[in-house]
């Protein structure tokens, strides 16, 4: 049993304590955007924000949480599409196959909650996620982009 | 590469075509935009043709056969359809048709496969005539409404004029018309000079969802009742399942069943899929090695090496006295390079989703070849293929590992176990990696020969290893030869179905041959194919040549080809880009090749710091693939091919021992991160008269260029990938 407050709504899940907040994230709650690469936070294709912060959900136990966190999901980065990050994403083509760009767009997001204007040696401390269709020169350039919109 | 299978698998699929199929739901792949999104394009009304629906509403649905896994063919293939259409581009909204409608309708889809970056120069010509087509039959029923001669009327932007009146009509409100029209016994397409869609940077037409995690992937499907499964298949090449205690987990949460699936694997089936694999990670599984099993990386280079050398071998490509070139050498240069296994690595694992029932069985799923999973499928379901239907989903990432139907046979097992409910069968990344098609492995030995005025006169290049065709399509080999393993290298003039795969240096006396050394590793179609080796081959080794001339690599590369060929055309291009030959203390390594029927060329500038570590600087890249459909998608594989290309250079490598993958997730088989990624400046120059590919020709001269390079910065070669761990300047 586990209470979560995601993407605003209190939620309540029949869950082991062990299971990563991912799987309670995709199963339990229904919200597939987020995705499943490696399940050793190791790609960041699950990213989620916990308070802000942009978070590995794959390995985050859901016992972890207090309950008293605010979760964020892709779904609920922005009501209707339009967060700076998804606008520069959109403006620059820049998903190819799109798998994992929910996890790239919640790291990046993160980031400019952090620091609002990166540098281009910030982007690469921060920004680790793998992308296999190779969109990573798009996604430096539209981090820099969003960064004007925020 | 895979025309042996295509061709097969036609002959297959066309020989069970002639009974019905009930048509299934097609299935919607994609928006263009508030408009088109909100819009009901299932109206009830008839298509106009196959490839073409317009809704009372205008909103035009373009059918797409080929699969989109990022590469952009979608977006291609639309603008392609919608080009002849003269539909408004902003109403466009794209769907696939299924692989049991094709079957039904006696492949007026043509070909489903998608692979061999195809998807566009295989296909514009049918499916420009289908956009034609349709139009000419939405011009005839608005004339026929209006009682005037066809030929008084004109299309544009999904409206239809009347040029001796001021009658119009939309689109939307004649398609019912128009469909019950028999189509034009001829089309003619228009010229190049009159595109306004194809060759404008439009933006792809599926990227809305993949902003705001509403698009679905096959991981993602949720249908009612699903239960969901986790697998593992025997670790070790040729293992099977020896015994297992499903008692140990039986009562574990939410598990539903404990099963053998085939020889060689053990599912288990849960409520969750956490539920599932945490249970199948508690499963106690004995497993009886096979052949194969003893299988070591480091034992098979010794075969490698012996190839390197071999009497006998396969020849390729050649002409010339090659004996004589090295007899009367002023000097021969010698070097052997290699290629390990690398993994696909799609950020999506495997996974289909099935349910079976004793008259049906329907299978979800990613696939780069609809036609080839339906096989599988009623493979697997033991039921005909006209009982079974598959829909496809995007796919997150395929490059080459989703033709394969291994994945669906399994889900499709389990769920013939258990009838009437529906399963979703998930990889876990580590099953992904240890059971891949893997790019094949190869070493390859290259002698040249230069006179005393440093002008090549020979060149001995000598591949050595794994040959794809012979594992997965024997029959596709020509007296066994496998002519895939020469992709690039191939002489031109001689096998029409080759010529995309051809060898543009003009050599005086040259030899390529391929001994073929084969491993019990499962080989596959692995994004840029063997181009990527074959270009890792021969553009290090003619830098090598052209240094040890005392010659600078670009002139020494167009000395050996002609001067207006189009390959010198790239190769120019990203020289004066890069600013090639300045004294701007730069280090830059060239490469071209041509692959994919596409000319390719790249220019890497790289540091590498005192202690050894590579930095890529800049990546400067020209491809002419003929036509270019859309540019900005071009610019878009141009640079994901960097990625791929040089995280294979820097980090990819599958190595066995014991018969067992070695790398098990990304924590050991790496790509390249942000951190690594270079600007890339991309060069697009169509120059018109053919269709090259897109996707993968470029991956080819990513690695070359940054391993010249890497020469230009240290004076040394490295000749052994993967780069990772080795010190640059003290190799």
């Amino acid at each position: 049993m586990a209470s979560l407050k995601i993407n605003g709504e209190e939620r309540t899940v029949e869950v082991d304590e062990s299971t990563p907040l991912l799987w309670v994230i995709r199963e339990q709650l229904g919200l597939t955007g987020t995705k499943y690469g490696c399940g050793i936070a190791q790609c960041g294709t699950c990213t989620v924000h916990v308070d802000g912060v942009p978070v590995r959900s794959c390995t985050y136990p859901v016992g972890a949480l207090a309950g008293d966190e605010e979760i964020t999901t892709i779904e609920g980065l922005s009501e209707n599409g339009d967060h700076p990050v998804q606008q520069a994403w959109a403006e620059m083509d820049i998903p190819q196959c799109g798998y994992c760009q929910p996890g790239m767009i919640m790291a990046v997001a993160g980031l400019l909650n952090d620091i609002p204007e990166p540098t281009d040696e910030d982007i690469s401390a921060q920004i680790t996620n793998i992308c296999r269709c190779g969109t990573l020169a798009r996604v430096r350039k539209g981090i820099h982009l969003a960064a004007k919109k925020v | 590469m895979a025309d042996g299978l295509t061709l097969s698998r036609r002959g297959f699929i066309v020989s069970a075509s002639a009974t019905g199929l009930a048509i299934g739901v097609l299935a919607a792949c994609g928006g263009n935009g508030d408009e088109a999104e909100n819009a009901v394009s299932s109206e009830p009304i008839p298509e106009v043709n196959a490839w073409v629906h317009v809704g009372t509403d205008d909103v035009v649905t373009v059918r797409i056969a080929r699969s989109e896994m990022g590469q952009g063919t979608l977006t291609g293939l639309a603008q392609l359809v919608a080009e002849e259409l003269e539909c408004d581009w902003t109403k466009v909204v794209t769907e696939y048709p299924t692989p049991g409608e094709n079957l039904a309708r006696d492949r007026i889809w043509g070909d489903f496969a998608t692979g061999g970056s195809r998807g566009v120069r295989d296909s514009h010509q049918y499916v420009r005539e289908g956009g034609a087509a349709a139009r000419i039959m939405l011009i005839e029923a608005a004339a026929n409404e209006w009682g005037v001669p066809a030929s008084e009327c004109v299309a544009e932007s999904s409206v239809i004029k009347h040029m001796g009146s001021d009658r119009q009509t939309s689109y939307g409100s004649i398609a019912e018309a128009a469909s019950q029209l028999a189509p034009p016994i001829e089309v003619t397409l228009k010229d190049p000079s009159e595109w306004k869609i194809i060759g404008q940077p439009k933006l792809r037409l599926d990227t809305t969802d993949k902003l705001t995690g509403k698009q679905v992937y096959g991981a993602d499907i949720q249908l009612d009742g699903m239960v969901n499964a986790s697998i593992k298949a025997a670790p070790m090449i040729g293992g099977t399942v020896a015994s297992f205690d499903a008692s140990a987990i039986e009562s574990m949460p939410g598990v539903i069943k404990v099963m053998q699936v085939g020889d060689n694997a053990v599912a288990v089936v849960a409520e969750t899929w956490w539920q599932a694999n945490t249970a199948l990670e508690a499963l106690p599984i004995e497993w009886e090695p096979g052949e194969g099993s003893d299988y070591s990386s480091a034992a098979f280079e010794a075969e490698l090496d012996d190839g390197l050398t071999a009497d006998e071998a396969f020849v390729g490509n050649g002409g010339g006295d090659v004996q004589a070139a090295f007899a009367n050498a002023a000097q021969v240069v010698e070097a052997t390079y290699n290629m390990p296994h690398q993994n696909h690595a799609c950020m999506e694992p495997m996974n289909a989703t099935a349910v079976w029932t004793e008259d049906k069985c329907e299978v979800w799923c990613p696939t780069q070849n609809g036609e080839a999973a339906l096989a599988s499928t009623a493979d697997a379901a033991g039921l005909p293929l006209e009982q079974c239907e598959v829909y496809k989903v995007h796919l997150g990432g395929g490059f080459g590992r989703r033709g394969a139907g291994d994945y669906i046979a399994q889900a499709v097992t389990i769920a013939k176990s258990m009838p009437g409910t529906p399963v979703k069968l998930l990889w876990t990344r580590e099953e992904d990696m240890v059971h891949g098609f893997f790019h094949p492995t190869t070493k390859a030995r290259m002698r040249g020969a230069l006179d005393a005025d440093g002008n090549l006169t020979g060149l001995h290049l000598r591949i050595s290893g794994q040959s794809i065709l012979a594992a997965l399509m024997p029959q596709a080999l020509a007296d066994g030869v496998d002519f895939a393993t020469f992709q690039g290298l191939l002489p031109s003039g001689v096998d029409p179905r080759v010529e995309d795969q051809t060898l543009k240096y003009e050599l005086p006396a040259f030899l390529i041959d391929h001994a073929m050394r084969n491993p019990p590793v499962r080989p596959g179609f692995w994004r840029g194919v063997n181009s990527n080796q074959n270009a890792i081959y021969l553009e290090c080794f003619l830098d090598e040549m052209a240094f040890a001339a005392g010659r600078d690599p670009l002139e020494f590369r167009l000395s050996l080809m002609p001067d207006d060929s189009k390959n010198a055309a790239v190769l120019k291009a990203v020289a004066e880009r890069s600013g090639w030959g300045s004294d701007d203390g730069k280090s830059r390594g060239l490469c071209t090749f041509y692959s994919f029927g596409s000319y390719t060329a790249a220019c890497a500038e790289v540091t590498v710091s005192e202690d050894g570590r590579l930095k890529i600087d800049r990546i400067v890249a020209a491809t002419d693939p003929g036509t270019a459909v859309n540019p900005q998608q071009i610019e878009a594989q141009v640079e994901g091919s960097f990625v791929y290309g040089l995280s294979a250079l820097l980090y990819g490598e599958i190595t066995f021992e014991n018969g067992e993958v070695q790398q098990r997730n990304f924590d050991t088989f790496d790509s390249l991160r942000i951190a690594d990624m270079p600007e890339v400046e991309t060069i697009v120059m169509p120059s018109g008269g053919f269709w090259g590919g897109v996707g993968e020709p470029t991956i080819a001269v990513a690695a070359p260029a940054v391993l010249n390079a890497i020469h230009a910065a240290t004076g040394k070669r490295v000749r052994q990938l993967p780069i990772k761990d080795q010190n640059l300047r003290d190799v």
